[in-house]
């Protein structure tokens, strides 16, 4: 065995096609299920519309050519989707913020297209009416989450991975030297000589297994599943002050609109982000706001029933990056977790930036934004 | 979908403006206050609701019927002509008696009794109370919420269904809703019905059936009545139990309804709708037996395997639940019905299927608790009233127990489904595709198989399929836990502006 992976997410699904494609033999292991965590909580955006420049957005516009690769490899049941977003803005001043916005995203490499007001009603027929304006995102697209983290899983398997849910890791295995030998699970042990932490939210508590500090805290979003519908809506739809939330580092409850449909007819309306630990209760305020957005920016939805609520927890880190790259202070340890509310648009990067470091190649994108240890210094 | 476009957006901009809230809302910001909420108006609920308000307590009972007795005591609409409810019911007596006491203390203000109220879920202030959020109205449009100190969840079960082949063809009812159709508009789903499944609300059906003018011709029942013999403690316990099933053994002789035991339904048969089923003898795991399949011409089949108790609120309100004998999943209890949670107790199959004289006996005691701790004590009477239900609660418990062992399905069931039965009917997920997602992509729980199929994210929100769906992942999956009780965050669905009516100003 080349390589333990900790985590059977989307993140550690990813690790494992690209790893296990560069010919290493790999093993993943999880306490769960395959995409029990965040995973399985998310809409599936895989999106560039909703990132400044920055290493984060780098890190999304490789993601977003390598699932159209994978889209190709996988099969439809992932449903991808190159749908497209639409950042709409209620007022002239939120507008103008979107636009400055835009403008810099473009200088990066990202296709971003100014929208008007009639033009919006072309696009979103169903969008409220007397909008500012917005912005066109080509690039956003969609995948059904867990499909795409066990169907990359699957691959991973026929090329002689070996999946292990439902085992625990207890303990990271060391040499003499402090450097990775594996890990302890509830069923017994797994050697390597590296580990990768694609344990997500759980990611800090895995970190601490081997004697490090990740501050990985959990943000809480909630999200509403309408009775399936016709197709009302057809991009990702989102107002421009989600960007604004994304970034906010603030502890309390922030909820912007996005509002898309599904190919099962289902519309999903997010996005909610609060810290409270690992709360699972129903949040009525939440729930009740978030209903009311998506009403204030599609009127038709107010006669739809929801039928479902459910949450997830965001894994952040305080700078709103990921960790990935290999940890200095534990030689064989890879960290791929912190990726907060963007993990599955990101886990294609990251599993090929860590198959590549792993191996010793140099990676696509500077890994120093994403340094693990990045937090010691505070 | 009939909408205005203009309406929902006037309504935006009314919340906008200062001065022009609306009067729902406001009403909503100080929801009804009471002592005691009870939800469920069944045996349990009525039971606890006419208790606490015989000692003074002031309680608020919310259902989502029009009229009281939950599952059980489900009546004919008024104008329907039917004359001698009673004859389809047992303990009929009990339910006039319940209704004569509730009417009375509805007509005193003791008891406001809010028919047609769903409630969606329940939240807890600050200060320790509880708020439920309900819709009601026609179309469910209306929303209220009540505020209360304490809360008796007596919210009942509904009906645990098992596939086979051809299960999904028009005359296929569930035994429950042929025994509800029954109840409450005197209509028989054929005339010639095979009565099938597990568990002692079949015996109770046939009979029904056979009373209103159908032919019975075969009771098949997958478990055997003998495993009942094998726990006489528990039968001496409860004599009447005995007595109810030599009653219904007697009834269903009567009405020449031949009763197979440890045997299966295994397929259904007909173009457009019900023409016969294959009956197969079923080894104890539920495995059919090869060369054993019957077919019995029937234009209707009534089926049903238990019932399943319905937790929603119990886990929105952060009950811990347990799983019990029976498969399914029950909230905790302590001796006074007291859940893991304060100010939360509950009644009847919340606590794990057990029926209607259980139900009665376990909603009276929650009250007579709550009352204790609302008083800081009770009477001798009341006292000793506590100890003789606690009493009858732990024989009926001890026989719910056994009758849970009985008939549990046996984990070979899953044996007599083929690759293209549809499992989730409202998505249509068959039994292979649910299979390839545990052996192939490495599902092994429901939340997983669901997530990878959506089994159980259509309109029933996997209260049908949910039962099998976990014994699919446990009989295909990698060992892993098949996962707790089913969540549903929202126990019924609501009209997004409904939601959205919620959302208060800042």
């Amino acid at each position: 065995m080349d390589v333990v992976i900790v985590g059977a997410g989307v993140v550690g699904a990813a690790c494992a096609h690209y790893t296990s494609r560069s010919g290493l033999s790999v093993a993943v292991v999880d306490r769960g299920p395959v995409a029990g965590g965040t995973t399985g909580s998310g809409e599936g955006n895989l999106l560039v519309s909703d990132k400044v420049p920055g290493p984060e957005l780098e890190l999304a516009l490789l993601s977003a050519t390598l699932w159209q690769q994978l889209s190709e490899e996988l099969p439809p049941d992932i449903e991808y989707e190159l749908k497209g977003g639409v950042v709409v803005a209620a007022s002239q001043d939120s507008l103008a913020a979107l636009s400055m916005t835009a403008t810099g995203q473009r200088r990066a490499g990202v296709e971003a297209y100014h929208v008007t007001p009639d033009r919006l009603r072309d696009m979103e027929p169903h969008l409220a009416p007397h909008l500012a304006g917005g912005c066109h995102y080509p690039q956003d697209a969609q995948v059904q989450p867990a499909v795409a983290a066990s169907e990359l899983l699957r691959s991973a398997g026929r090329r002689g991975a070996l999946l292990c849910p439902g085992e625990e890791v207890v303990g990271i295995l060391t040499d003499s030297r402090g450097a990775v030998r594996g890990v302890r699970t509830t069923r017994g042990e797994l050697r390597a000589p590296v580990v990768v932490n694609a344990a997500g939210t759980w990611g800090g508590d895995l970190a601490a297994l081997a004697g490090v500090h990740l501050p990985v805290l959990p943000r809480r979003g909630f999200v509403l599943v309408t009775e399936p519908l016709p197709r009302l809506i057809r991009h990702k739809v989102y107002a421009a002050e989600y960007v604004a939330d994304v970034s906010s580092g603030s502890a309390a409850l922030q909820t912007s609109p996005v509002v898309e449909g599904t190919p099962s007819g289902p519309v999903l309306i997010g996005a909610s982000r609060e810290r409270v630990g690992f709360d699972r209760t129903l949040s009525v305020p939440v729930v009740a706001r978030l209903a009311a957005q998506a009403a204030a920016l599609f009127p038709v939805l107010g006669d739809v029933r929801v039928m479902r609520a459910y949450h997830g927890f965001r894994p952040y880190l305080p700078d709103h990056l990921p960790a990935i790259g290999p940890d200095p202070r534990v030689p064989g340890l890879f960290h791929a977790c912190g990726h907060e509310g963007a993990g599955i648009g990101l886990a294609p990067a990251t599993g090929q930036l860590i198959a590549d470091a792993i191996r010793g190649k140099r990676p696509a994108l500077d890994l120093a934004p994403f340094a693990p240890e990045r937090f010691d210094a505070e | 979908m009939p909408h205005s476009t203009d309406e929902p957006g006037a309504r935006e901009t009314g919340r906008a403006e200062v001065g022009q809230v609306d009067q729902v809302a406001e009403v909503a910001e100080v929801p009804e206050f009471a002592e005691v909420a009870v939800v469920g108006a069944g045996p349990a609920g009525l039971a606890a609701a006419v208790t606490a308000a015989d000692h003074g307590l002031d309680v608020v009972l919310l259902d989502a019927a029009d009229a009281p007795g939950g599952q059980y005591y489900r009546s004919p609409a008024d104008g329907l002509g039917a004359t001698r409810p009673g004859r389809l019911h047992h303990h009929w007596h009990t339910f006039t008696e319940l209704s004569a006491r509730l009417a009375a203390h509805r007509d005193s203000g003791a008891i406001r009794h809010l028919a047609g109220h769903q409630v969606w879920t329940v939240e807890r202030t600050g200060d320790g109370d509880w708020i439920l959020h309900a819709v009601t109205g026609g179309d469910q449009e209306t929303r209220t919420a009540v505020r209360a100190r304490r809360m008796v969840l007596a919210t009942g079960a509904h009906e645990r269904q098992l596939p086979f082949p051809g299960w999904t063809l028009p005359g296929v009812v569930s035994a429950a809703g042929a025994q509800a159709m029954l109840k409450s508009g005197l209509v028989l789903p054929g005339r010639r019905i095979v009565v099938a499944g597990s568990g002692p609300l079949l015996q109770a059906v046939a009979v029904s059936l056979t009373r209103a003018g159908a032919r019975v011709p075969a009771l098949v029942e997958a478990a055997g009545y003998g495993a009942y013999a094998r726990a006489p403690r528990v039968l001496a316990g409860n004599p009447g139990k005995a007595v109810e099933g030599a009653r219904f053994g007697a009834a269903l002789a009567r009405a020449r309804v031949r009763v197979l035991t440890h045997r299966a339904v295994t397929e259904v048969h007909g173009d457009e709708r019900v023409e016969a089923v294959t009956v197969s003898r079923v080894d104890h795991r539920w495995r059919p037996v090869a060369g054993t399949g019957r077919r019995i011409a029937c234009d209707a089949l009534a089926v049903g395997h238990g019932l399943v108790p319905q937790l929603e609120l119990a886990l929105a309100a952060g009950c811990v639940t347990r799983p019990g004998l029976d498969g399914t999943h029950a909230v905790v209890l302590d001796a006074r019905l007291g859940t893991t949670v304060p100010g939360v107790w509950a009644a009847g199959e919340s606590g794990g299927v057990g029926g209607v004289e259980l139900a009665l006996c376990e909603g009276e005691l929650a009250a007579l608790s709550i009352i204790r701790e609302v008083r800081g004590g009770v009477r001798g009477q009341e006292a000793r009233r506590a100890i003789a239900l606690g009493r009858s609660r732990n024989r009926l418990r001890a026989f719910a127990a056994l009758m849970g062992t009985v008939h549990r399905p046996g984990a070979g069931w899953s044996e007599w489904l083929t690759g293209d039965t549809e499992v989730c009917r409202c998505e249509e997920v068959t039994a292979g595709r649910i299979r390839t997602a545990c052996e192939e992509l490495g599902a092994g729980d429901t939340r997983t198989v669901k997530l990878l199929t959506r089994a159980g994210m259509g309109w029933c929100q996997g209260r049908t399929c949910g039962f099998a769906v976990r014994e699919l992942a446990t009989a295909h999956g990698t060992g892993q836990e098949p996962g707790g009780p089913d969540r549903r965050p929202l126990a019924c669905p609501v009209k997004l502006s409904t939601l959205a009516d919620l959302d208060g100003p800042g």
